[in-house]
């Protein structure tokens, strides 16, 4: 924003909308503007002046802020009492710089607001119901963005709007007190009630029942408690939380909305359900808000950020004091009182992480990823295996298309389970097989209806009837239930698993178990970087974890040995061998398997010859000098092997560098960072020949997966390497600059956990759906040779399939949607079995039912998938324009349909969407769609392609990654500490912060941190001894290290990859990565801030429903 | 008459040479009348333990055409120090080193008993000895370890510092790196793809490397001398490495489904082993041997496709056209073993198996390299254990009987120009002024490259008189002729030998008798066969059989004697007498008949023809049959069936089977167990002594003769049936004589008797 002003290109902005610009649209538009780059990296680089300036300040400032800021900010603006806070934000401008001042002169124009806000007190009372919290319940969360612009768009919507962010100011009317919170932006919040001015007589007043609620709520409470017991209607986003305050809250306004306040809802949940929605505070608000008083401090911090936007240049001011006063656009929004993440994830968790999530119910929505919670499985799937992007479908296409919302279901059929909860049974159903739908093939599942007596069943799919087959009939009880029901899994629980019979195996016969096959790269450089010896030595013992079947003695799984650099080298490792016989194979042209017995071998059998070979290979390369490599034929050549020796597998591929050898799949660099930001970006992504995706088919066709693990030292083109692993459902894992000393754990524990973890081979899936929806797309690291059929040469516990539904007509309320996701896949020991998994879930004539049983968490993984999908074929530009785009309209939608009517100008978000704005944010300003100049064009590949088999909980902390104080850390107990949100105001220089984002690990450092805990960390004594070379904290026998370490291990433990762990000092280079991870915060690439961004959905929706 | 025997045979000793005629006709014109054409067998380096070799370089005609090695028909100026060459007159002087020459101090190759002359010189370094192995794995279990034991044998056999690679093949191949420790390394090759030499020595790492460009980094010493080594080693060297290697040799470990055969890719096999010679030793010896237990069935150079029910091709699918893969096949071989010939190595063939292993298709790797090719029915055999260990016998001075490389210079007096060679050679396409137009066998060049020999191999060479019938030779004129063979010794050192021959012209108007006497029947009956089968190779069975036919009744037109429709009044001379015999027996050898012979086995019994000199030779035309009775020693007999009697035991050597025969009567006997009583000693002294004969024939031939045991009406006598005269069959058992036989066959039966 404040680029804005140094550019004062004002008058050029003025285009479109003046208010706007502020937020530096520019910046989402994708078209930088050329001072916007400038101040950002100005800013990081520290060198700006403008930057390092306010820093110092900073420093005094957080301490001061509250005080010092308010009064002054009082004085101009703010009419009313509470003003003053809204100048907070201001406040710190001040702090940092003069001009901020002439915002705050706005104010007055938003006044006019002011008065709205006066009713959102109302909810108050909701907080105290939010504790019966069922998350569901839709919220309206109007933040005012500022009271911005808005205040006088409410009146005349477009020109004010610069100022509306000035004007939060007006809040303070109504929250008074509240306003505080919020610095002059937040208000909005709080104000946002205010805004519903309109709404307020209607006794809508507003939902932020948590903004207001503190103060206005003592007030109010007496009201809107009777209101809430009306709520039942709920249904009605806002209202809900209204309609208590306004008592009458069916108030015809709503009615819209309520109207048809779903019955379907338990009343109380509902309510409660609601007011969790209203802005997570609600339930912290009380204390938050005091706390928030107190915490000035905090906000102290908030200077940080302003300073940054702001051009230096602009302090003088004079200038700015002349713009006109709309470019001054200020959102002075309060970060506390934007929708946190923090908060979402902490209530979630003490509220529904302490009971077992029961899934007899249909259409519930679980607890968010991040709460821990157990299990119970009574006849729907684990949302460990299924999620949903809302478990209330709308029932026509019509809605659907009105929403906006994404209908899609998250899968990952072979999750790992924590071991309090039971695995899938495994069914037998004897020679005939599984019993089936005769007409759709649906399996068995508790939803099947029984009728005549037991004798046939009706498909809960299709509708169609089948003959029970004679040996699986059993007599039904009084209420229609088979007798058997609890003694059959498949009657009775949501997940399960069928043992195949031979019609389930290609050829019509039973597979032999699955081979593993190590190809090492003895290349130069990996022989040189001593990967080659460290790989040969960690399979010495690696090979004793294969994954084996239950409790079987040994793994079945045989192995094999490939070296390769421009030629292939096979071995026979036979265990009637003397010693290894190395086969080279140089004709890459043709490749083929030299050898069949004795290629894969039983581990146990061959171990003195394994053992032996794998001593010699570092040797035997230890003085090459051949530096090309080939890849394609490797590949072929596992494939081959596997041909051979009729058997599905895994290949575990160790590459350094670009096959450019003479051979098939040979590539070249193409590398080209000039493309960015053009059409011809796509071509990054996309693969530079045909020959790995027809591979590819090929492996898919044996069941040949490839892992592979890429040590590259420059770029080696992830986009092409990977196809074959990526439509295999194998995993890349990627280790640039691979060095011994930093990295050899992170491989290690990777190499490690890959082997052993669980993994289903030759699988194919299907997802079939009642009779309305369809399964239309899918997104993971798959195969599909047709429309229906997912195929993966291999899948692990860690791999998650994405799978969008559409309609196809009508569902009914009655029925609901049933989802059945059957997975046919050879176990570990060559078992063939299906893994069933059923979900049923609600479906609804109303909006606002959808609104309330969304899961963001699972939209973003989702809309991340399709985001990444989409580069390949698109200008990412684009896609993100359609991002932002589609999440404006379904925010729109909700705002015109479910939201009570309110001012424009208020930002009214539904209580489980309220993350949706900062998780889009982060998908957006992620390396794939918005690379910074450091990203490398394999890294944006690999992500790209990792993302699109992440599960929910991986996206979830991959976009937006978990900052912990350590120094917060309860040494005593095994607690994490209590995350904080991704903000460099946020840290504080006294401490030490870790944040993890499923692939890194970064301990930050402050610089004002107390020599005792360096020393208890790092075993130095001072900040400036702390070496940020560190791969692992040094092991000291203290409660700090010993805790910090735990910490560390514990999230290890959570990801399903080793993370690397950086430590990263502040003020030193390395803080840049870092920061480059606070992604609250404006990012160096351009991408915006939250605040920023929410002002930026604000306005696309605004212009939606204008 | 005994005079030219001897002649005959003294020349033969001394030079290795037979000619045709020894008394020349002094026109072509006459020389054509005479219809055996000029021609000799020369087997270059017959063995001469009395010949000591000189070391130092032949002495050359100045001329640049002519270049004749100084020798005893030269005129010499002792007190000019010249020397006239006798086939282009050039006048020469004597090198500075033969500045003490006279009279009386001559050197070797000036005196007449050193007509055939063996110089050592040094040319190029001296590379070992190559020997590459070239083994298939689809055997049974059985033929692979017999086959590994003879393999493992032959290392202590090999000179000691001679190198030695192995290639293995089934399906694939793999092509063994002999110097790992710790791993043993080979580089496999799919079998159903063609690879060009600079492929294979690519895949193989034999090419040089590039320079590699990289920066900073030192280049390592460089690397030169390793580069053939790791293939091909010592054997002292890697002597127990190999031995394990072999050892540990399993067989071919692909399926092979029920009613196929197992994929053998011979083709690539032998096109690798000769690209990996190519690139690391040419020119110099080497030999890649083969050991091959079935017909390839994939890739280039597949005989036969790999299911059972289609079998191999016979002589019948060839006339029909109905071979498929026999064409590209043999054209596949024909390619390597040219460029085989081009770097001078040769490739035996060693072929064990029931049913034929595409002899027919690989015959040219070991024709036109001068390789072995063997074949037997098993490698569990003692045939091919033998010959094999044959293979590396030594001869009387303790050199191996083998030489490689050797290139094979003809030089003619004016009057005689080189029409062709047939024998283990390929021609060198050296064009010059002595090489004729008209060409028999291998011609229009005047060298031949026979890139493996032994002191047996024998190549015909044929000449052509050119000198006009009006411009008579001068009266005591003598034609002249050089061989010139350069060779690699066994001992590696590069060696000459040179033979130079003089014969007497004759005008055939006024002496033919004289040439008639200098008619040397064997010769020219082994020189005409080679022609015939030569034919054979590639024009259809009969026309060749009509061919012999009409150069036999031509001869006899023009040296019998005979009254105008009178057959009793034919007479032949005596040195031709033998002459008809031979031919007759030529026509129902299996060089000519293909009837109850598989394509192998003509390819196998041709090739033998080929190269062996003129006694084996003619043991191959007409067998010799050895009679053992109590009417007196053991005695040859005719050819004949009637020479089979119940109280004789027979012995019969057709070169390729030794077959002994007990009459009915002996048969009863020794069933009988008489040979066990003392009082029947005698008895069983002469059931022992054609076994006695037998073996000493198994000790020298090479390769070792199937040896046949039998009797009186057993199944194996048919060996014996199938040769002799059919003079009684069931048509004429009792009258004999009657002229039952086949019609052209008659014509000569008197006269073979007669003589």
């Amino acid at each position: 924003m404040s680029v804005n002003q140094h550019t004062h290109a004002g008058p050029p902005y003025g285009q479109p909308q003046p208010g706007y610009q502020g937020y530096q649209q520019p910046a989402y538009g994708g078209q930088p503007l050329p001072g916007v780059p400038h101040t950002q990296y100005g800013a990081y680089n520290g060198p700006m002046p403008g930057y390092q300036q306010p820093v110092p300040p900073q420093g005094s400032v957080r301490a001061l802020p509250t005080s010092g800021a308010p009064p002054p900010a009082s004085g101009t603006s703010l009419p009313s009492g509470h003003q003053g806070y809204s100048q907070f934000g201001q406040g710190d401008v001040q702090n940092g710089i003069p001009t901020s001042t002439a915002p705050m002169q706005r104010p007055p124009a938003s006044q006019p607001f002011l008065p709205g806000s006066a009713p959102a007190p109302v909810s108050q009372p909701s907080t105290f119901q939010q504790y019966g919290p069922p998350p569901s319940s839709v919220q309206q969360l109007s933040n005012h963005m500022a009271g911005m612009t808005i205040g006088s768009t409410s009146i005349s919507a477009p020109p004010p709007a610069g100022l509306g962010y000035g004007p939060p100011t007006s809040v303070p009317p109504v929250s008074g007190s509240f306003s505080a919170t919020g610095s002059g932006l937040y208000a909005p919040y709080t104000a946002s009630q205010g805004p519903p001015p309109p709404s307020v007589p209607q006794g809508l007043p507003l939902a932020q029942p948590p903004f207001s609620g503190q103060p206005v709520p003592t007030q109010r409470l007496p009201t809107e408690v009777p209101g809430f017991a009306p709520p039942p209607s709920s249904t009605g986003i806002g209202p809900s939380s209204y309609p208590p305050s306004t008592g009458p809250h069916p108030g015809p306004p709503m009615s819209g909305l309520h109207g048809p306040p779903p019955p379907t809802h338990p009343p109380q949940p509902g309510y409660q359900m609601q007011q969790n929605g209203s802005f997570g505070q609600v339930r912290g608000p009380q204390p938050n808000y005091s706390g928030a008083y107190p915490g000035t401090p905090n906000y102290g911090s908030q200077p940080g950020p302003p300073p940054k936007r702001l051009d230096p240049d602009s302090i003088p001011s004079p200038q700015l004091n002349e713009l006109p006063p709309q470019q001054k656009p200020r959102h002075r929004i309060d970060p506390d009182a934007i929708p946190s993440p923090i908060q979402v994830i902490e209530d979630d968790r003490s509220n529904r992480g302490s009971e077992p999530f029961v899934t007899g119910v249909r259409g519930q929505v679980p607890p968010l990823v991040t709460t821990n919670f157990l299990v119970e499985d009574q006849g729907n799937a684990s949302p460990r295996y299924i999620r949903c992007t809302s478990y209330n479908i709308p029932c026509t296409s019509d809605m659907a298309k009105q929403s906006q919302v994404p209908l899609a279901a998250v899968i990952k059929p072979l999750a790992t389970l924590p071991p309090e909860e039971t695995l899938p049974y495994l069914v037998d159903h004897g020679e005939s097989g599984p019993v089936r739908c005769n007409r759709c093939k649906a399996y068995m599942c508790p939803f099947m209806q029984f009728i005549e007596g037991g004798r046939r069943f009706q498909c809960c799919f299709c509708s169609c009837v089948t003959e029970v087959p004679a040996h699986y009939f059993q007599h039904l009880d009084h209420t229609g239930k088979r007798v058997d029901f609890y003694d059959r899994p498949e009657l009775s629980l949501g997940s399960y698993e069928f043992l195949a019979t031979v019609d389930y195996c290609k050829n019509n016969k039973f597979p032999s178990p699955p081979a593993f096959i190590f190809m090492i790269d003895v290349s130069y450089n990996a022989v040189k970087s001593g990967l080659v010896r460290l790989i040969c030595e960690e399979l010495k013992s690696i090979l004793d974890y294969l994954p084996r079947e239950g409790n079987m003695e040994e793994s079945a799984i045989r192995v094999g040995f490939v070296t390769y650099n421009k030629v292939l080298h096979f071995y026979n490792v036979k265990s009637s061998l003397a010693q290894p016989q190395m086969m080279v194979v140089s004709d890459v042209a043709d490749m083929f398997v030299p050898l069949l017995d004795g290629f894969l071998v039983n581990v146990n059998e061959s171990r003195t010859v394994i053992a032996s070979l794998l001593d010699q290979i570092p040797e035997m390369f230890a003085d090459t000098r051949e530096t090309e490599t080939v890849f394609g034929p490797v590949i072929q050549a596992g494939l081959e092997a596997l041909k051979a020796a009729e058997c599905a597998g895994k290949l575990f591929i160790f590459h350094t560098s670009l096959p450019i050898a003479e051979a098939p799949g040979k590539l070249k660099n193409r590398d080209d960072k000039k493309l960015i930001n053009t059409d011809k970006e796509k071509t990054l992504f996309q693969p530079q020949t045909s020959f790995y995706s027809n591979l590819a088919k090929d492996c898919v066709a044996q069941g040949c997966c490839v892992d592979l693990f890429l040590f590259p030292n420059q770029y080696l083109d992830v986009a092409t390497l990977g196809v074959v692993t990526y439509q295999t459902g194998g995993s890349i894992y990627k280790y640039a600059y691979f060095q011994l000393e930093t990295d050899q754990d992170r491989f290690l524990n990777d190499l490690r956990r890959d082997v052993q973890k669980e993994v289903g081979f030759d699988a194919v899936m299907r997802v079939r759906t009642s009779t309305g929806i369809r399964a239309t797309d899918f997104f993971g690291a798959f195969y599909m040779s047709n429309t229906t059929d997912v195929e993966m040469a291999g899948l692990d516990c860690d791999k998650t399939i994405t799978v969008e539904f559409k309609h196809d007509d009508k569902l009914s309320e009655d029925s609901g949607a049933l989802l059945q996701c059957a997975l046919l896949y050879t176990s570990c020991a060559g078992q063939r079995r299906l893994r069933i998994h059923n979900l049923s879930l609600n479906c609804c004539t109303q909006l606002a039912d959808l609104y309330r049983n969304c899961e963001t968490d699972t939209l973003i993984n989702y809309l991340a998938k399709y985001a990444y999908r989409g580069v390949l074929n698109s200008p990412v530009k684009a896609v993100r324009d359609s991002l932002i785009n589609q999440c404006a309209q379904i925010l729109a939608c909700y705002r015109k349909n479910c939201a009570s009517p309110s001012s424009a100008g208020q930002l009214i978000l539904p209580e489980c969407m309220k993350l949706l704005p900062v998780y889009l944010n982060c998908v957006l300003k992620s390396d794939v769609l918005q690379p910074g100049p450091e990203v490398t064009t394999d890294d944006r590949a690999y992500i790209r392609q990792l993302v699109t088999s992440m599960d929910v909980a991986e996206t979830n902390v991959f976009f937006y990654p978990r900052l912990l104080p350590l120094t917060k850390a309860d040494v005593d107990s095994d607690s994490l500490p209590a995350a904080i949100r991704n903000s460099e105001e946020r840290l504080s220089k006294g401490d030490i912060y870790l944040l993890e984002n499923g692939l890194n690990i970064f301990v930050w450092v402050g610089v004002n941190v107390q020599q005792a805990l360096i020393q208890n960390l790092f075993g130095v004594s001072s900040f400036s001894q702390i070496s940020s070379t560190l791969s692992t904290l040094p092991v000291l026998e203290n409660p700090f290290s010993k805790k910090v370490r735990s910490i560390i291990d514990m999230l290890h433990l959570q990801r399903s990859r080793y993370m690397k762990l950086i430590i990263v000092k502040q003020e030193d280079k390395l803080e840049m990565l870092f920061k480059h991870f606070l992604v609250e915060d404006k990012s160096l690439t351009g991408g915006a801030s939250y605040v920023d961004f929410l002002c930026h959905m604000h306005k696309e929706i605004r212009q939606l429903l204008s | 008459m005994a005079t030219y025997l001897e002649f005959i045979q003294q020349n033969e000793e001394r030079d290795g040479v037979r000619f045709s005629w020894n008394v020349w006709p002094s026109s072509r014109l006459e020389a054509t009348r005479m219809v055996v054409p000029l021609a000799c067998l020369l087997t270059p380096l017959r063995e001469r333990p009395d010949l000591p070799p000189v070391q130092y370089e032949p002495v050359l005609c100045s001329r640049a055409t002519c270049k004749a090695v100084l020798n005893p028909l030269c005129q010499v100026d002792y007190r000019a120090k010249l020397w006239a060459c006798n086939f282009c007159f050039q006048r020469n002087q004597f090198p500075p080193a033969y500045a003490g020459i006279s009279e009386v101090n001559q050197p070797a190759e000036l005196m007449p008993q050193f007509s055939t002359i063996e110089y050592i010189v040094q040319r190029g370094p001296q590379t070992p000895l190559i020997f590459l192995y070239v083994v298939d794995t689809c055997l049974e279990e059985e033929d692979l370890q017999a086959l590994k034991e003879s393999l493992q044998m032959s290392l202590s056999l090999l000179p000691a510092d001679a190198l030695v690679g192995l290639i293995t093949f089934g399906r694939m191949i793999q092509v063994h790196e002999l110097s790992c420790e710790g791993i043993s390394k080979s580089y496999v090759f799919r079998g159903t793809k063609d690879l060009t030499a600079k492929q294979i020595q690519d895949m193989l790492g034999l090419s040089r490397p590039a320079v590699p460009i990289q920066q900073g980094r030192p280049l390592q010493a460089p690397e030169q001398p390793v580069i053939s080594s790791r293939f091909l080693q010592p054997v002292h060297k890697i002597d127990m490495n190999l031995t394990d290697l072999l050892g540990e040799l399993q067989r071919d470990p692909w399926p092979v489904t029920q009613g196929k055969r197992p994929l053998r890719s011979t083709g690539v096999a032998l096109s690798i082993a000769v690209g990996l010679l190519e690139g690391t030793f040419p020119n110099t010896g080497a030999r890649i041997m083969l050991f091959t237990g079935g017909p390839p069935t994939q890739g280039p150079g597949m005989v036969v496709g790999d299911e059972l029910k289609t079998p191999i091709r016979s002589w019948h699918d060839i006339e029909k056209d109905n071979a498929r893969f026999m064409k590209k096949a043999t054209k596949h071989y024909e390619t390597l073993a040219n460029r085989t010939a081009t770097n001078g190595h040769c490739i035996d063939i060693y072929a064990c198996a029931l049913d034929q292993t595409g002899l027919l298709e690989m015959k040219c790797c070991a024709n036109l390299t001068g390789g072995h090719m063997v074949m037997g029915d098993s490698f569990n055999t003692s045939l091919f254990k033998q010959t094999f260990q044959r293979v590396f016998n030594k001869g009387l001075n303790g050199e191996f009987r083998m030489a490689f490389g050797a290139n094979l210079e003809v030089k003619t007096s004016r009057e005689l120009k080189i029409a062709g060679a047939i024998g283990p050679c390929v021609s060198l396409n050296v064009k010059g002024p002595c090489v004729s137009e008209n060409e028999l066998g291998i011609g229009g060049t005047s060298q031949w490259k026979i890139c493996g020999l032994d002191p047996c191999t024998t190549l015909a060479i044929y000449f052509e008189v050119v000198n006009q019938h009006n411009a008579p030779i001068p009266q005591g004129g003598r034609g002249a002729v050089q061989f010139v063979t350069q060779y690699q010794h066994s001992s590696t050192q590069k060696r000459i030998r040179v033979t130079t021959i003089a014969r007497n012209w004759a005008d055939a108007q006024s002496q033919l008798q004289h040439i008639e006497a200098a008619f040397d029947q064997e010769a020219a009956a082994v020189l005409m066969a080679r022609l015939g089968v030569y034919r054979a190779e590639s024009e259809e069975g009969p026309d060749v059989l009509r061919w012999l036919d009409r150069q036999l009744i031509r001869l006899c037109q023009k040296f019998g004697q005979y009254n105008k429709d009178d057959p009793n009044s034919f007479r032949l001379s005596e040195s031709f007498s033998l002459y008809p015999q031979f031919m007759f027996h030529l026509r129902r050898s299996p060089f000519l008949q293909v009837f109850n012979n598989s394509p192998d086995e003509s390819s196998y019994y041709r090739h033998h023809f080929a190269r062996q000199d003129l006694t084996q030779s003619l043991i191959m035309i007409q067998p010799i049959l050895y009679a053992y009775s109590f009417h007196g020693p053991p005695e040859p007999v005719l050819l004949d069936s009637s020479s089979i009697l119940p109280d004789r035991i027979l012995l019969m050597d057709t070169f390729f089977q030794i077959v002994i025969y007990l009459g009915e009567t002996i048969a009863q006997w020794q069933k009988a167990g008489y040979q066990d009583m003392p009082e029947y000693e005698n008895f069983k002294h002469l059931l022992q002594a054609p076994l006695d004969d037998a073996q000493e024939i198994l000790q020298t031939r090479f390769p070792m003769p199937r040896y046949v045991h039998t009797e009186h009406g057993g199944s194996q006598a048919r060996f014996l049936l199938s040769k002799v005269n059919p003079s009684q069959t069931h048509n004429n058992l009792y009258a004999w004589g009657q002229g039952g036989c086949p019609s052209r066959g008659a014509a000569e039966q008197p006269s073979t008797s007669a003589a």
